[in-house]
């Protein structure tokens, strides 16, 4: 079980958390409709780092973004995000 | 179908390599001396017809089918390690068909007739066993849920049966039927032909007898990139040098997205762990396959008498083969509420696989927009039952460079088409399933 | 006492155990395997295949043969280890596998068939329709499987615990010891786990007059004293991610009643940094009936000597291939007994050896042979030429094994050490080392075996020997994955802890490598086998679900309903009265009852369990116009709403209700089921996809409690509570009903004139008395979700989970004009996609049977039969008129209306002819919302 270093809340285990999806499987607002539909169902999947979107659902309930290793399960880093991130 | 394409035995050369009961006791005065090696072990050719990434059982029948059904024979399957040591060895055997959609239960059921047949086909004991696959009921919504799916198969001509409380109990003696479970059994439902069978033995099989027809099984061999051709794929570059291909499939299903990158595609595929448990042996105890989908777990026993069970894949990316214990222990908890006598067996070892998770939870099979390039893969959590299907309708893709009629749902650009087959209706994040 | 093995100094005996139904006794201390080896008990077992008979072969948790079940009823534990299983008064062993007896075992007659049975032989027979291998099956079945299987609930308890230390020392040997005090003297947090009854490890059968047992005792205090713990009886059977690792402790023996109850504990432990100090495990040397009780490892038969006070063989012969064995003969004839031979397969040596024992070199053990009890002769191959001793004992030390399981699990490569031949921890991205003689095991030289392959034994639970690996290899099964998977080598109960490096030195020499060119294996969680009970916890009793209690759940419970859970709450279903609760049909009727009430007069049901969100802010509108897929820009304060959201796919996923309460603040209601899901999802488009909006959104869910008063008379009855007229259908104000606030939102889900009523939940109590007072004085009920569910297929409102499954899109639903023409929303990208507009899609439709009852879930088939066209969502009976109606899903049947098709449910043997119609059954025109 990983320990996620929950920006808000310092390291906790990692059931307290949940993935979403990766941050490459969203469109820009203004992409159209095609280009939408091609980053929803298309991933990188790398064996190695890549950026995904986690919660801390049974914690804070935070949004963040783990830079995580796949073949290692590393956690390069952790960022925040959410409207205080914007403050 | 297979039985219909008069698959035989003619290609299983001299007597001494056919395998039999009196080959065995033969065998037995002369210490087994005759035996020989179940395939070749051959240096890669400059050229073939057909190269097939992948040395799985889906790979291995793909070869198999190529050979047999369209006398494609001068075909290599390359395996970046050890045939049969992906996602073939690493499941929980479990071979139906009873899926609630008709793409789904067509493709499977297909597959399961193929099953039925296999170890004659292949003359190799595949030892499919079916001893029913159960999946139980715990409300009455679960029960009116599995009402309209046996409802579906039955009207596809695929057997289904509604089994009571009491059926169940006399199935399986040792579930909890008390009212006052949590999630207490109201029944479920059956399919009879469903059953396991043995993971390793379904890529051993399929690789002698697509060895006897001619095929290159090449282990030790990983793709590292492709040789195009313009808009073509013309070939793979390897560990063991570059080899030329009239068509090649990829068919690493758990790695799809890695060795479809190598060509620069994109595939609506997240690798995830699944992990699988299995306890030490005990006389029988456990008669049939049961799952609950509420309780999201399966259970079984094997020949050897060790208790087989699953439940949710780790809900994430990971190529690690390295799971998490909250997982296997969840699932535990699940099948001891289920029944609990398997409380004091020990667990005596548990296993990951990479799974390719397609964001419909259907498999991939079909063209890719790389001309004479396939794919192969997505097959989630179902693979091993998939099999024979799989290797046939591939084959035939890959033989005709068009999908069959039972693999043309499960083409590549459903996803943006709009054509998603989501047995679920989760929808496209793997995760949320 | 029998002239086997026995105690070196008797007495002491106080503990009776009984074994196969004879009483023994035994000492304090003693291991089931110390015991019976003290009484002189040499035949144990049978292995799994051939019933060879088998006895004790190692001193720890390794032991392949002595395999015993324990414990009587639920508590009986098969397949333990006698090794790994401490004696207590009256316990009850029992030996596995063998019928009738373990001396006059049937199963024996396998071992004759032997020639004919070997590795993979399944795989080229029992040919034949999968019927006819099910027959064969049978019999194989009943065959394997070691211990028996278990048929009663398990009566104890297991506890798991989460534990937090900087240093986690796993092994309490004499490395581990020094390892866990240095550690605390530098003041971290220490644990040190043992899977030992006692701290030690070697130093039992190695004494070390600077590590005595005073020093040991000394240790532990200290590293107590320092804030360190330390637990016994406890292995660290896997290491995860992170420095994760579990532990599981034995609080009571094998079959022993627990003192408090619990059986285990499983610990979740969190370590900076993991020492291991594992130790090595001594190889075993293969030759013609290596498996034979009275064939020891070298280690073993020390450790039972010095720690056990046992002496296992009067007269010994002892082969190796290091000088570690040495330190055997040394303890042998401190004891008292016999050393006749040492075989050394070297050239040569410095070890020395006692006065008067003859050391052979170049030597190696080719047989023996002996009583299924114990053993008598042991031949060698001395040089060239054979040579025999009369023994009962043959102490073997093929060189040794590294412990690196749990380097491996977590990650860490494995190094090839060529003066040991063998594999040692390497590099480990977790903060973890490998200490002692895990890291740095005794020099030894294998030697190719001598016996025959055919009765020498490398994975003796399985009977795999090295004939097996050879016939594996002849077929081409040569990586050791195929080896292992061909042979079933290393798949036994102990996990090949003493084949795995047999098997690869056998595979090595046929291909003619080096052993880590032969290959690898993995090793993977647990170490040792885990009771399932200790990992699945508390949660096997509730199969890891919680059940949520709505506020209202007291003033239900006093009805006596017939409950329904949904997701993890449990709500009404019904509320069956008088002799309704007597018939077959209780739910039927109860239900037919209360939802006549409703449409005759006035019903109220439980809704708290409805998603509710506060959603407030100057961008409230742009959130929600973004979420939902309707618009909501228009929506005036004071007024409401229907409206549903799409995934981003397109398909419809949740539906519900959205109120202005003021000018920047709305109410979003969505489905009871899908709460949590459209929470998550609320929170990921407001904190991730749209940071920038201006704008709160507050899960209220469990903060209103909500009730649904529908029916003709609920406008006057409400009226009646409130002292004032209520709202209009689709608009909201704020009342008092017996003094506790309460919000009304004029919407219905019923087809009747209703009103959701919010109070807040710790105040919803007298509320809901008050309501149901009332109605029920006016001639209503309460009504449960069966009554809904008749209520809303009558009207024909979509739910969540039936037509609602996550593959209809607003078009299939019949949604399409309400969606928002601005676009803009989430799923507006995903409808366009081009196959969602194309024929065959499967859309809403009633249906009206001709004759007989619709079955729900029931397929929809043409006149001219063929594959299924659409099913059944949703069906029930028109509640005032009768006859049975129902909604469905239909490949393209918008256009369909009129047509006739049968509902068909062959698992249920029903078969109804139906008339496709609109799917509005009841006041289509809305009428019976006004007052």
């Amino acid at each position: 079980m990983y320990l996620i270093d929950c920006p808000h809340c310092g390291p906790r285990a990692q059931i307290e958390f949940t993935y979403e999806r990766t941050a490459d499987s969203l469109a820009p607002a203004d992409a159209d409709p095609a280009e939408a539909m091609r980053m929803l169902y298309s991933r990188a999947n790398p064996m190695g780092l890549d950026d995904e979107i986690w919660r801390h659902t049974y914690g804070c309930r935070a949004w963040m973004v783990l830079t995580r290793n796949r073949m290692n399960h590393s956690i390069d880093a952790v960022r925040a995000v959410g409207p205080e991130v914007l403050l | 179908m297979a039985r219909a394409a008069g698959l035989a035995f003619e290609h299983f050369g001299s007597s001494m390599n056919r395998y039999s009961a009196l080959g065995l006791l033969r065998g037995a005065l002369g210490g087994q001396k005759h035996w020989q090696p179940a395939w070749r072990d051959p240096e890669p050719k400059a050229n073939y017809d057909v190269v097939i990434i992948g040395g799985g059982g889906h790979g291995l029948a793909t070869a198999y089918y190529l050979a047999k059904v369209h006398g494609i024979r001068n075909v290599a399957v390359l395996e970046k390690s050890w045939i049969g040591g992906g996602n073939t060895g690493r499941n929980t055997t479990l071979v139906r068909s009873n899926y609630r959609l008709a793409p789904l239960h067509n493709f499977f059921e297909f597959g399961l007739k193929m099953w039925e047949h296999l170890s004659d086909e292949l003359n190799y004991n595949v030892m499919f066993s079916p001893r029913g696959a159960m999946f139980l009921g715990h409300s009455d919504a679960d029960m009116t849920m599995l009402a309209q799916r046996g409802d579906a198969l039955r009207c596809d001509g695929i057997d289904a049966e509604l089994l009571t409380r009491d059926q169940v109990a006399k199935i399986e003696p040792l579930i909890d039927m008390s009212r006052g479970a949590r999630f207490p059994i109201e029944g479920a439902m059956i399919q009879r032909r469903g059953g396991t069978a043995r993971h390793d033995a379904v890529a051993w099989g399929y690789a002698r007898a697509a060895d006897a027809l001619g095929v290159d099984i090449i282990q030790k061999c990983e793709v590292t990139g492709f040789v195009r051709d313009g808009d073509a794929v013309v070939g793979v570059e390897t560990t063991r040098g570059r080899i030329g291909a009239g068509r090649v499939g990829i068919c690493v299903a758990g790695h799809s997205g890695q060795v479809a990158g190598l060509v620069g595609l994109k595939l609506p595929i997240e690798s995830q762990t699944l992990q699988a448990v299995v306890t030490e042996g005990v006389k029988p105890m456990v008669n049939s396959s049961v799952m609950s989908q509420s309780l999201h777990c399966y259970v079984s026993q094997s020949d050897k008498g060790g208790i087989v069970m699953g439940g949710d894949p780790d809900n994430w990316p990971s190529y690690a083969r390295r799971g998490q214990t909250t997982i296997v222990e969840h699932a535990i908890a699940q099948t001891i509420a289920i029944m609990p006598a398997l409380s004091r067996l020990r667990m005596l070892r548990t296993w990951s696989g990479v799974t390719d998770m397609s964001f419909d939870g259907a498999p991939i099979i079909g063209p890719t927009p790389v001309r004479n390039l396939f794919l192969n893969g997505g097959w989630c959590y179902g693979g091993f039952k998939a099999t024979p299907a799989s290797g046939w309708t591939y084959a035939h893709t890959l033989a005709t460079g068009a999908a069959h009629p039972l693999n043309a749902p499960f083409a590549l650009d459903r996803f943006v088409r709009g054509a998603t087959i989501d047995e679920t209706g989760a929808g496209p994040m793997p995760n949320h399933r | 006492m029998s002239d086997g093995p026995s105690r070196i100094a008797p007495g002491g005996e106080t503990i009776k155990f009984t074994f196969d139904s004879v009483t023994y006794r035994a000492r304090p201390g003693d291991t089931l395997a110390a015991a019976l080896l003290a009484n002189g008990v040499g035949l144990v077992a049978r292995s799994f295949k051939y019933h060879r008979p088998r006895g004790i072969m190692a001193a720890g948790i390794e032991e392949p043969n002595a395999l015993v079940t324990v414990g009587e009823g639920g508590r009986a534990e098969a397949n333990t280890r006698a090794t790994d299983l401490f004696v207590y008064e009256g316990m009850i062993a029992k030996s596995q596998n063998a019928w009738p007896s373990l001396s006059l075992d049937a199963g024996a007659v396998f071992g004759l068939a032997a020639p004919a049975l070997a590795a993979g032989f399944y795989y080229k027979t029992f040919f034949g329709p999968a019927k006819r291998w099910m027959r064969y099956e049978w019999f194989i079945r009943r065959a394997a499987g070691l211990g028996n299987s278990p048929t009663l609930p398990d009566p104890d308890k297991f506890a798991q615990r989460a534990g937090f230390c900087d240093v986690l020392v796993v092994g309490g040997g004499p490395a581990g010891i020094k390892a866990a005090l240095e550690a605390a003297e530098s003041g971290a947090q220490v644990m040190l786990v043992e899977q030992d009854a006692v701290l030690g490890g070697s130093l039992h059968s190695d004494p070390d007059p600077a590590m005595d047992a005073a020093w040991v005792e000394a240790s532990a205090a200290r590293i107590r004293a320092l804030g360190g713990r330390i637990l016994l009886r406890t292995t660290a059977s896997g290491y995860w991610d992170h420095n994760f690792l579990t532990l599981t402790q034995r609080l009571a023996e094998p079959g022993a009643v627990p003192v408090h109850g619990f059986a285990q504990a499983l610990w979740h432990l969190r370590a900076g940094r993991v020492v291991l100090a594992t130790g090595a495990i001594e190889r075993p040397i293969p030759f013609t009936n290596n498996d034979r009780p009275g064939v020891m490892l070298s280690q073993a038969v020390r450790t039972y000597v010095r720690r056990y006070g046992v002496l296992p063989g009067r007269r010994v012969v002892i082969a190796a291939n290091n000088d570690d064995a040495y330190r055997t003969a040394w303890a042998l004839i401190e004891a008292g007994a016999q050393v006749l031979a040492i075989l050394d397969s070297r050239s040569g040596s410095t070890a020395a050896a006692p006065a008067g024992v003859p050391v052979f070199y170049a030597s190696r053990p080719a047989k023996v042979t002996g009583t299924a009890h114990r053993l008598k002769r042991v031949t060698a191959l001395v040089g060239v030429r054979e040579q025999s001793w009369d023994a009962d004992l043959l102490a073997v030390s093929g060189g040794f094994v590294p412990v690196v399981h749990l380097h491996m699990q977590a990650g860490g490569k494995l190094d090839w050490n060529e003066a040991a031949q063998a594999f040692v921890p390497g590099a480990i991205d977790q903060d973890c080392v490998t200490i002692g003689a895990a890291a740095e095991p005794v020099a030894a030289s294998p030697a190719p075996p001598v016996g025959h392959p055919k009765k020498s034994f490398v994975d003796f639970q399985n009977d795999v020997s090295l004939a097996d690996i050879d016939l594996a290899w002849q077929e081409g099964y040569r990586s050791v994955e195929h080896l292992k998977r061909y042979t079933t080598l290393g798949m036994a109960t102990d996990q090949g802890k003493t084949s795995n490096m047999v098997a690869l030195s056998r595979l090595a020499e046929r291909g003619h490598v080096s052993v880590p060119q032969a290959g690898l294996t993995t090793f993977r969680p647990p170490f040792t086998p885990v009771t399932m009970g200790l990992l699945a916890g508390a949660g096997a009793r509730n199969a890891g679900a919680h059940e949520r209690r709505i506020a209202l759940y007291d003033a239900h419970a006093a009805r006596a309903p017939i409950w329904q859970p949904l997701g993890y709450w449990f709500r009404p279903r019904a509320y069956p009265l008088g002799a309704e609760n007597l018939g077959a049909e209780t739910l039927a009727q109860a239900a037919l009852r209360e939802a006549r009430a409703v449409r005759t007069c006035v019903g109220l049901t439980d809704v708290s369990t409805l998603g509710k969100f506060e959603v407030t802010g100057p961008d409230a509108v742009a959130l929600l116009e973004f979420v939902c897929a309707t618009s909501i820009a228009k929506l005036a304060t004071g007024r409401g709403r229907y409206t549903f959201m799409l995934r981003e796919d397109g398909m419809v996923f949740d539906d519900g209700t959205v109120w202005r309460l003021s000018e920047n603040r709305y109410l979003l209601t969505s489905s009871s089921g899908g709460a949590d899901r459209m929470a998550s999802h609320l929170s990921f488009v407001r904190n991730y996809l749209r940071p920038d909006l201006r704008v709160s959104v507050v899960n209220v869910q469990e903060h209103h409690a909500g009730i649904a008063l529908a029916g003709p008379r609920a406008s006057a009855l409400l009226s009646g509570l409130i002292g004032e007229v209520p709202p209009r259908h689709l608009s909201l104000a704020r009342a008092v009903i017996v003094g506790v606030p309460v919000l009304l939102l004029a919407a219905s889900y019923s087809g009747e004139r209703a009103f959701e009523i919010y109070a807040e939940a710790t105040q919803a109590q007298p509320v809901w008395r008050a309501l149901a007072a009332a109605a029920e004085g006016a001639g209503g009920a309460p009504f449960g979700l069966e009554a809904m569910e008749l209520l809303r297929i009558e009207k024909g409102h979509v739910v969540v989970g039936g037509e609602v499954d996550g593959r209809t899109t607003p078009r299939d639903l019949g949604l399409e004009k309400m969606l928002n023409k601005a676009g803009g929303f989430i799923g507006a990208n995903g409808l366009q996609r081009p196959a969602l507009s194309e024929a065959g899609r499967i859309e809403l439709v009633g249906l009206e049977a001709i004759s007989g009852e619709i079955a729900e879930g029931a397929m929809l088939i043409g006149a001219g039969g063929g594959a299924p066209q659409g099913h059944v969502t949703a069906a029930a009976r028109r509640i005032i008129e009768g006859g049975s109606i129902a909604l469905a899903l239909l490949a393209d049947g918008h256009a369909r209306h009129g047509e006739e098709l049968t509902a068909s449910s062959p698992t249920r043997g029903i078969s109804t002819r139906v008339r496709v119609v609109a799917p509005h059954f009841y006041d289509a025109a809305g009428e019976r919302y006004r007052d």
